[in-house]
């Protein structure tokens, strides 16, 4: 048997039918957002930790520049290395059929096979290499996508400057190259660099490097002291040519990993609990004003005996009706957005175990605290009433003394006509709620804000860094250190109309206790392909004496300009010394450290050499120019900058995409709740007033102007609000996600601001045009009869 | 049925109704508010519609007043066909040609005595200074008093002061003493008669109190929505002489 109170319970939320939806919508998104971000970070965190484990990542790394295979018995002796696994490691340029761009491939030896080491291969398809087989490859899967190789497909490849074609056999994972980055390169690029794994012996013989090792991955003992293992490490190979060991915390794809991961870890803790309570106080705010307008009811139903537990139980249950049904509709949506969310992770990310996880207590607290507020805003406005007598409580509560607010005397309000001043006096009637709806309207703007200023940031990323600071169109990088009058055979290629060339050395910088292991990088004085800016965006030179560090590089290691930095030069002389720091740099991407060519040298011991070359080409030389560059022995690698950019933008743009529509989604959803159930209630409360109005000779069109006029006022407000919150929470969004390897910067475009605020305005006008058509309807006649 | 009998021939017919009906439709039943009335008002007069609940007298008033269409009939406020104009031509007649005094006074809360007058003299062709309405009825020392301030015959007049401050051609009071005691009901129809009598205003009274009668220069009593005496009154009283 449905009791009375139920069934009113019933006809009551199917009579406020638009207010129900609105709210649930409002509750739905807020966790919406919230299972599906968290679901996702969640899903990506084991995804990491269970491939790491499966694929026995190491946890330390050395390169060296030839080392005996003997070496390796030594290294697994030292204290706190639990594994030692020595490769052979070398870069090649494919020549890849009807490709015109110059393709890097990696060579990684792998043993495999019935001994199964450190950073093992997850196979994706095909089959491992035949130990006897040394033309075979397995190849890495982001690379075979973008290059649509696959096995049984041969990839011609400069080995040691003979043309040799490899077999590819399989496509796999590494838990190595989930980004595929090469050494002083910012960003992944998978269709210009590859990694193939091939028979140890194959590639000894290509390089002449039997029984040698160029490339040790260790595992260590839990409690091994780091510093001291990579120290013995360091010393055991330094005649070798040791570069350093280092942790994964420089291995390049495990920090671009843990970067990605660490931004997940705070958008996914940050915005949406932030939006999950946004969703909170509004539900509160608006179920609390709905319950309000019931007062008559209560009364009555406290006239005729009903006790306040079974009334407020019957609000409750309003609550628990409304924010049911959001629930529902916000965990289904927000499982569907995790799995596409954690679907378009995989792409980037290429993690084997991308399974979609949604732990228990991601919907289990968004649902409590969504019901928590709003059975607090519902049981909060009845006891406001069930605290009257019945008899008091049953008439309309005592009209307002109104005052007139300080702000009219001013000129031009004094001056308004009256039904402006109606909705003036509508406003600051009740201030409190007229800067909760103006705070809560504003809201959404950050909201959309925060789903679109990605691509301003990166527009303005790309512009700086590529085309303010590193404005060559082609990057050249040679095998080995190469006399600077190369410039010259540069300058001569088809299309090259500017030439500056460039050394880079592989150093670690020491500052008291903390260390850090970059590249040096020589750039000529008056550079006009590689510049450095400061970070008002001024050019910057490095003197003839001292040296320039990225600002996050002078922040990490603990200096400030003036400060000495120790260098230690990790390849061919191997020289040590202190060089002052006399300036910061303020790159975006990366963290490197600058001096001055000519000085760099001199440091080094070595000539006039260089390393690299930017070249300026025009677009119509360029692919003659590339064809022979291919055919020059000493140049190891061809970057082209602007296709690196667009591969790298086109991979961001789908994940920002998914994340703006869904941002976007819920600040329409909150500024539809609040403007719609604000609407509905000034309605309710001013119907009277309103068709009295109406009565009065007020065109259907001047009483709902009264009505929305305060909206128009409340959005006018809310909108300049919502673009300077919006500049906080970028900004202090940035500052948590700053990383080590980026810098979003907060740039904010005029077109996101306008899109901000039309969403939001679209949004308010069409909950508006919705209780305008109930202004429409209101009934005249009933004001002429006593007041309900 | 003799049509005003007592009005001289230079007072022109301002309101006509000829077989007015209105049949509400309440659930599943019709209800036949008004039966084929037959009604002329001219200009100037005082009218008092008397008539227990659910006589019909509010359906008129409202279908006088542009709140309401008739279901069949004519009714005409001079060239204004009221029983086929549409929502927004009803709005227009009532802006331009009726000022209203509702039982429970109907001021905005939110407005000043002088404001609530303003509301209405700011979209009339020619109205009065709001500070002259008020000082017609006897208020033009709390002009800056919100409604909340003023007594119920305080509010009640500045309803009045409302509605005739644009120049109305009629004035429809539905039981504007209603809500009112002896004394103040009788200092608010005194504001009536006064605007009646001053300004030249068609007034239209609505009531269930049989003395205010005695003020009209007509008393229409309505009975299950037919007109069912017309009485003209050879000596209007003053509202002071009234009694009940």
């Amino acid at each position: 048997m449905v009791s009375a109170l139920d069934r009113k319970l019933r006809r009551d939320l199917a009579h406020m039918r638009g207010q129900v939806m609105t709210i649930a919508l409002v509750v739905a998104c807020g966790i919406a957002s919230f299972v599906a971000s968290l679901s996702t970070y969640e899903s990506l965190r084991l995804s990491q930790s269970d491939y790491y484990a499966e694929g026995r990542f190491a946890d330390a790394f050395v390169t060296v520049e030839r080392a005996p295979r003997a070496l390796a018995a030594r290294l697994a002796e030292v204290g706190g290395v639990a594994t030692v696994e020595t490769r052979l490691i070398r870069d090649v340029t494919l020549d890849l059929p009807g490709v015109g761009m110059p393709v890097i491939a990696r060579l990684v030896s792998y043993d495999g096979g019935d001994r199964p080491g450190l950073n093992r291969l997850h196979l994706r398809r095909g089959r491992l290499i035949d130990p006897d087989r040394p033309d075979e490859v397995v190849v890495s899967e982001a690379f075979a996508a973008a290059q649509r190789l696959g096995p049984g497909d041969g990839v011609p490849a400069i080995i040691n400057g003979r043309r040799d074609v490899l077999r590819i056999v399989g496509v796999a994972l590494s838990p190595e190259f989930i980004f595929a980055v090469r050494g002083g390169e910012p960003l992944p690029d998978d269709r210009r660099f590859g990694v193939l794994w091939m028979n140890r012996h194959g590639l000894e013989a290509a390089f002449n490097m039997e029984g040698a090792f160029n490339d040790a991955l260790f595992t260590l003992s839990p409690d091994a002291s780091r510093p001291a293992v990579y120290a013995e490490i360091d010393r055991l190979l330094e005649p070798y040519g040791g570069r350093g060991a280092y942790g994964r915390d420089q291995q390049m794809s495990h920090r671009f990993l843990s970067d990605e991961l660490r931004e997940q870890e705070i958008m996914a803790t940050t915005i949406p609990p932030v939006f999950l309570a946004v969703a909170a106080v509004l539900v509160n705010i608006v179920l609390g004003r709905i319950v309000a307008t019931q007062r008559e009811q209560i009364a009555t139903l406290k006239a005729i005996g009903y006790d306040n537990a079974p009334i407020v139980v019957h609000y409750l249950k309003m609550a628990i009706v409304i924010v049911g049904i959001g629930s529902a509709v916000g965990i289904v949506l927000g499982i569907a957005l995790g799995r596409m969310m954690t679907g378009s992770y995989t792409q980037f990310f290429r993690l084997p175990l991308l399974a979609y996880r949604v732990p228990l207590w991601v919907p289990l607290l968004a649902v409590a605290v969504s019901l928590a507020a709003a059975a607090a805003g519902a049981a909060a406005a009845v006891r406001r009433v069930a605290a009257l007598a019945p008899a008091e409580a049953m008439r309309p509560p005592a009209p307002r003394v109104h005052r007139r607010a300080p702000i009219e005397r001013v000129w031009p309000i004094r001056m308004l006509p009256v039904r402006l001043l109606m909705t003036l006096r509508l406003l600051l009637d009740r201030p409190l709620r007229t800067a909760t709806t103006i705070g809560a309207v504003a809201l959404s703007i950050p909201i959309i804000v925060l789903g679109l200023f990605w691509n301003d940031a990166l527009d303005y990323m790309i512009e700086t860094q590529f085309f303010a600071a590193e404005r060559a169109d082609v990057v050249v990088a040679f095998s080995d250190p190469t006399n600077d009058r190369v410039r010259y055979e540069l300058s001569r290629l088809p299309g090259v109309y500017d030439v500056e060339t460039m050394r880079a050395v592989s150093v670690r910088l020491r500052a008291g206790h903390r260390s850090y292991r970059t590249a040096i990088l020589g750039t000529e004085d008056g550079a006009r392909l590689r510049r450095l800016l400061d970070a008002a965006g001024r050019v910057v030179a490095p003197p003839p004496d001292g040296m320039m560090l990225t600002d996050r590089l002078a922040e990490r290691l603990g200096i400030a300009v003036g400060d000495v930095v120790l260098v230690e030069v990790l390849e061919g002389s191997r020289r040590t010394r202190e060089i002052a720091v006399t300036g910061l740099v303020d790159d975006m991407i990366g963290l490197s450290a600058y001096m001055n060519i000519g000085a760099l040298n001199r440091f080094l011991g070595e000539g006039a050499v260089a390393s690299a070359a930017a070249l300026a080409v025009d677009r119509d030389g360029e692919a003659a120019m590339l064809a022979r560059l291919r055919e020059m022995p000493r140049v190891a690698t061809v970057t082209v900058r602007r296709e690196a950019v667009e591969t790298f933008l086109a991979t961001i743009a789908t994940i920002v995409l998914v994340f703006s529509a869904i941002l976007c989604a819920f600040a329409a959803a909150i500024a539809i709740g609040v403007v719609y159930n604000n609407a509905r209630i000034a309605l309710a409360e001013r119907s009277w007033d309103l068709a009295t109005l109406r009565v009065l000779g007020f065109t259907r069109r001047e009483v709902s102007a009264i009505l929305l006029g305060g909206l128009v006022v409340e959005l006018a407000l809310a909108v300049p609000l919502g673009w300077w919150l919006s500049f906080q929470v970028v900004d202090a969004l940035l500052r948590v996600l700053h990383t080590e390897m980026f810098e979003i910067p907060p740039v904010i475009s005029m077109r996101t601001c306008v899109a901000a605020a039309a969403i939001t305005v679209l949004a308010a006008a069409v909950s508006a045009l919705i209780v305008r058509r109930r202004i429409d309807r209101l009934d005249l006649v009933s004001v002429l009869k006593a007041r309900e | 049925m003799e049509f005003g009998a007592a009005m001289s021939p230079a007072h022109e017919s301002v309101f006509v109704a000829r077989g007015l009906s209105k049949t509400y439709r309440m659930g599943e039943v019709d209800v036949l508010a008004l039966r084929s009335v037959d009604l002329e008002i001219f200009a100037g007069e005082f009218i008092v519609l008397l008539g227990p609940s659910g006589s019909g007298k509010s359906t008129l008033l409202n279908i006088l007043g542009g709140l309401d269409s008739p279901t069949s009939g004519v009714a005409r406020w001079r060239d204004h066909d009221l029983a086929s104009a549409d929502e927004g031509e009803l709005t227009r007649y009532r802006r331009e040609h009726v000022g209203f005094v509702f039982q429970y006074y109907n001021l905005i809360p939110s407005l000043t005595v002088r404001e609530n007058v303003l509301l209405v003299t700011e979209m009339a062709a020619d109205p009065m200074a709001p500070e002259d309405a008020l000082t017609l009825v006897g208020l033009a020392h709390r002009l800056d008093h919100f409604p909340a301030q003023l007594s119920g015959g305080e509010q009640q007049r500045v309803a009045v002061a409302r509605a005739i401050a644009k120049r109305p051609d009629v004035l429809l009071c539905d039981e504007p003493t209603g809500a009112l005691d002896y004394q103040t009901g009788k200092l608010v129809l005194e504001v009536i008669a006064t605007v009646n009598q001053q300004l030249g205003t068609t007034v239209v009274v609505i009531t269930h109190n049989a003395a205010i009668a005695g003020m009209a220069d007509r008393v229409m009593r309505l009975a299950n929505g037919a007109i069912a005496s017309i009485k003209v009154n050879a000596r209007r009283c003053t509202p002071s002489e009234l009694q009940w």
